[in-house]
């Protein structure tokens, strides 16, 4: 089935085609509309499951936690302060180990209060213990909730994953997605069914205190299942391009890198915007190149250093601010190929952060600049962009 | 003794008996049953926090691995006849 | 092995549980678990009872038990029922088993919401009212005048001012078909109002008095008589609420509330007429609590 819909109608079919099993949500702009689609899912019995409308996000996935340990396959959605305000229980989810698949709207976070894209909310959960995926369109978004399940209830994986859609220019924008038919979905994801649960005749305590001289050991555990994860999604979406035809670039979708010279790094929708501009400037002969962080969580480390050692500069947007000494996924991707032989110049460029436009006009400058300083060498390792006052213009 | 990260599962579930907590050794009282006074009411039996005391032929008998000497048998006793008496 | 037991004999607890000596929240358990039986499933958030099991992979409890957040109980006991439900598991009771501080204070949202939703659960807060686990501060359904850490008494004669929240009252707002109060020195009252919770659908809470010796300050060994003491003296009144209507299940003798203060250290402060002042709030909430059960409220 084709139809046009928004992104976060792409979830709510994501979800309902995963037969999620228990839904534990609480609205948040611009999340809401997934929320009310899985609730009419229920109500008409398209969709098989208990629908929990709690009074809270930090509920929202406590309910999720437990209906997993349970042995459910379980669904929730939030956004920018739902998402934070669950942060407590990430981490819990991550630890006890629970497949989770949970859609994030990313926004920003206030004050200022808005409720347009940002990527702050999604990037301060890196340290979760969570897969994350961003997307750049509503049919990534459909087909990624359903891959999320399978990479996640993995016997080496079993940790949960957030699918990230940019507030509004893909939650509210409407697009052509491909629907999957229930049975074809079926046949690639089975139901779930963990080795352990809580369950009667089985009394067994789920999470319980360990001493100083253990806990390392399960940290250690987890940690191998986020590097295996890495692998396994690479499994998944080679199974997933069999069965239904499509992929979507694995942990860091390459566009025209092969030969390039420079290239932008973006997760979001950005980046869909940014292959019309690599498009435009190839045609003039520029050997430029995208590469989108697809999956932030695993990190793409490998696709990294690979690309590292054939380009000369590399342009990090980060579409949020965490007060490091420079923009998060920035600092990531130039620590992952400070051990390259040959290392590009890296810059970070600061952009459209609370739903700041970036237009193909800034995303062309931005090129224009990495292309320079790639070669003249970097005065500034940061750069914001578009900040009225600045004396730099972008548009 | 750590074990391997091999050898646990992947979150700590915990499934054995916490018999192997010994919390008899915490004792500084312990109690001493007269069976000549007991009555058989099963009340020491009922009050004991830690399921320590276990009714053999309707006595009590109880167990000193586990028995913290909380002296709550010894109190709630209709008959008087459990004492707290010093361990050691 | 057959005594002349009035409550059942079965245990659903093993010895080795790494609670204090004399403390409470061993015998509500045990007690508790005597009235569900073993297809009990327990949510348990942060408190004395998240350590009690013992450090992994020790586990004092025959029957399955989910550990989670601080204040999160009503989310997780939704989320079980949820499960069970959806995988047409039935017969089971599910149980949020909570701390006075997990439960008044820190998990009043969630649990509000569990009720307002008509989980189908059992919420039993055990009250040893204060933060126990965490070493004695002051929590919502601390009594007035006792001393904690965070209330200390010290050289300006501190000690809580505040009075005790009344979950009971806003469990009863909350319109569910049964709330009750239970203490671990009548235990027969314990299980049989346990086992009417168990045969009723929809939200139910048991708030048990839990005598906490560090925290009291008192002797292990009176552990249970404070609780009778508790229920005597009208401190801590055993009532049910069914379908809204008070039931008082324990008339008390009414004796002075300072034959229960006198065992407690945490009172030992209090001025004669602090201890009056006492007195009278809990003669008034008795004289209400029998007003409510006399008008059918």
């Amino acid at each position: 089935m084709r139809e046009v819909m928004t992104g976060n109608y792409a979830s709510a079919y994501g979800a309902k085609l995963a037969r999620a099993e228990v839904i534990a949500a609480y609205p948040i702009t611009p999340q809401t509309s997934i929320v009310e689609k899985l609730a009419e899912f229920v109500n008409t019995g398209e969709l098989r499951a208990k629908f929990i409308p709690v009074e809270s996000e930090h509920s929202a996935m406590a309910a999720c936690i437990a209906a997993e340990t349970a042995g459910a396959r379980t669904y929730t959605a939030t956004s920018s302060h739902g998402l934070t305000l669950m942060h407590e229980v990430l981490m819990w989810a991550s630890g006890a180990r629970l497949p989770i698949v949970m859609t994030n709207v990313s926004r920003a976070m206030a004050p200022p209060w808005s409720v347009w894209v940002d990527h702050m909310d999604s990037v301060a959960q890196r340290d979760t213990g969570w897969l994350q995926f961003f997307c750049q369109s509503n049919q990534e978004v459909l087909d990624t909730t359903i891959m999320a399940y399978k990479i996640c209830e993995s016997a080496r994986v079993m940790l949960p994953a957030m699918i990230i859609e940019d507030a509004f220019i893909l939650s509210h924008t409407s697009e052509p997605v491909d629907v999957p038919d229930q049975r074809l979905v079926d046949s690639f994801l089975p139901s779930y069914s963990p080795d352990l649960k809580i369950e009667i005749g089985k009394p067994m305590g789920f999470g319980s205190l360990v001493k100083p001289d253990q806990y390392m050991e399960f940290r250690y555990k987890a940690m191998e299942a986020m590097t295996a994860a890495h692998d396994r999604l690479l499994a998944v979406e080679r199974e997933f391009r069999d069965v239904f035809g499509r992929e979507h670039g694995g942990l860091l979708e390459r566009y025209k890198c092969e030969d390039a010279e420079v290239v932008l790094v973006a997760a979001g929708s950005v980046a869909a915007t940014a292959k019309d501009v690599v498009d435009a400037l190839r045609a003039k002969g520029h050997k430029v190149g995208l590469a989108r962080i697809r999956s932030f969580r695993p990190f793409p480390d490998q696709e990294f250093k690979a690309l590292a050692s054939k380009v000369v500069g590399m342009a990090v947007l980060d579409r949020s601010y965490t007060f490091g000494a420079a923009g998060a996924m920035f600092t990531e991707v130039k620590a992952s190929v400070y051990s390259s032989q040959k290392r590009p110049v890296v810059k970070n460029y600061i952009a459209g952060l609370g739903g700041r436009d970036i237009t193909p006009k800034t995303i062309e400058k931005i090129f224009e600049d990495i292309s320079i300083v790639s070669r003249r060498g970097l005065e500034d390792e940061v750069e914001w962009v578009d900040v009225a006052g600045l004396p730099r213009r972008w548009r | 003794m750590t074990k391997s990260y091999e050898e646990i599962p992947l979150t700590p579930i915990s499934s054995t008996p916490s018999t192997m907590n010994l919390t008899g050794l915490w004792r500084v009282v312990k109690p001493v049953v007269d069976k000549s006074k007991c009555k058989k009411c099963t009340i020491c039996w009922k009050y004991c926090p830690d399921a320590a005391i276990k009714l053999v032929g309707g006595e009590p008998v109880i167990d000193l691995m586990y028995c913290k000497g909380c002296g709550i048998c010894s109190f709630e006793c209709p008959a008087k006849c459990i004492v707290m008496v010093k361990e050691g | 092995m057959m005594g002349k037991t009035t409550i059942p004999e079965e245990e659903f607890v093993f010895p080795g549980s790494t609670g204090c000596p004399g403390c409470g929240a061993n015998l509500v358990m045990r007690y508790l678990l005597k009235g569900l039986g073993d297809r009990t499933i327990l949510s348990i958030p942060a408190c004395c009872w998240a350590v009690m099991p013992g450090y992994w992979p020790s586990n004092c409890l025959k029957v399955p038990l989910l550990y989670t957040a601080f204040e999160a109980t009503g989310a997780a006991i939704s989320g079980l029922r949820a499960a069970l439900d959806i995988k047409g598991i039935q017969d089971v009771t599910v149980v949020g088993f909570a701390g006075d501080g997990g439960t008044v204070d820190i998990g009043l949202q969630a649990m509000s919401g569990a009720a307002e939703r008509r989980t189908d659960a059992i919420y039993v807060m055990y009250d040893n009212e204060a933060y126990m686990n965490t070493g004695i501060q002051r929590s919502g359904s601390t009594p007035w005048g006792a001393w904690t850490t965070t209330t200390p008494v010290g050289n300006s004669h501190g000690f809580k001012h505040e009075s005790k929240k009344d979950i009971m009252a806003i469990m009863q707002a909350h319109r569910i078909p049964y709330a009750a109060t239970v203490s671990v020195a009548h235990p027969e009252d314990f299980v049989k109002k346990v086992r009417k919770a168990k045969d009723i659908k929809g939200f139910r809470f048991i708030h048990a008095l839990s005598p906490c010796p560090p925290g009291w300050r008192m002797s292990p060994m009176h552990g249970v008589e404070v609780a009778r003491l508790a229920v005597e003296t009208h401190m801590f009144p055993l009532y049910e609420i069914e379908d809204g209507r008070v039931v008082v299940t324990r008339k008390g003798k009414g004796l002075p509330i300072t034959e229960y203060t006198k065992f407690q250290g945490r009172f030992s402060h209090l001025t004669s007429q602090e201890i009056e002042s006492i007195q009278e709030s809990i003669d008034e909430n008795w004289r209400n609590l029998l007003a409510k059960e006399a008008s059918g409220t």
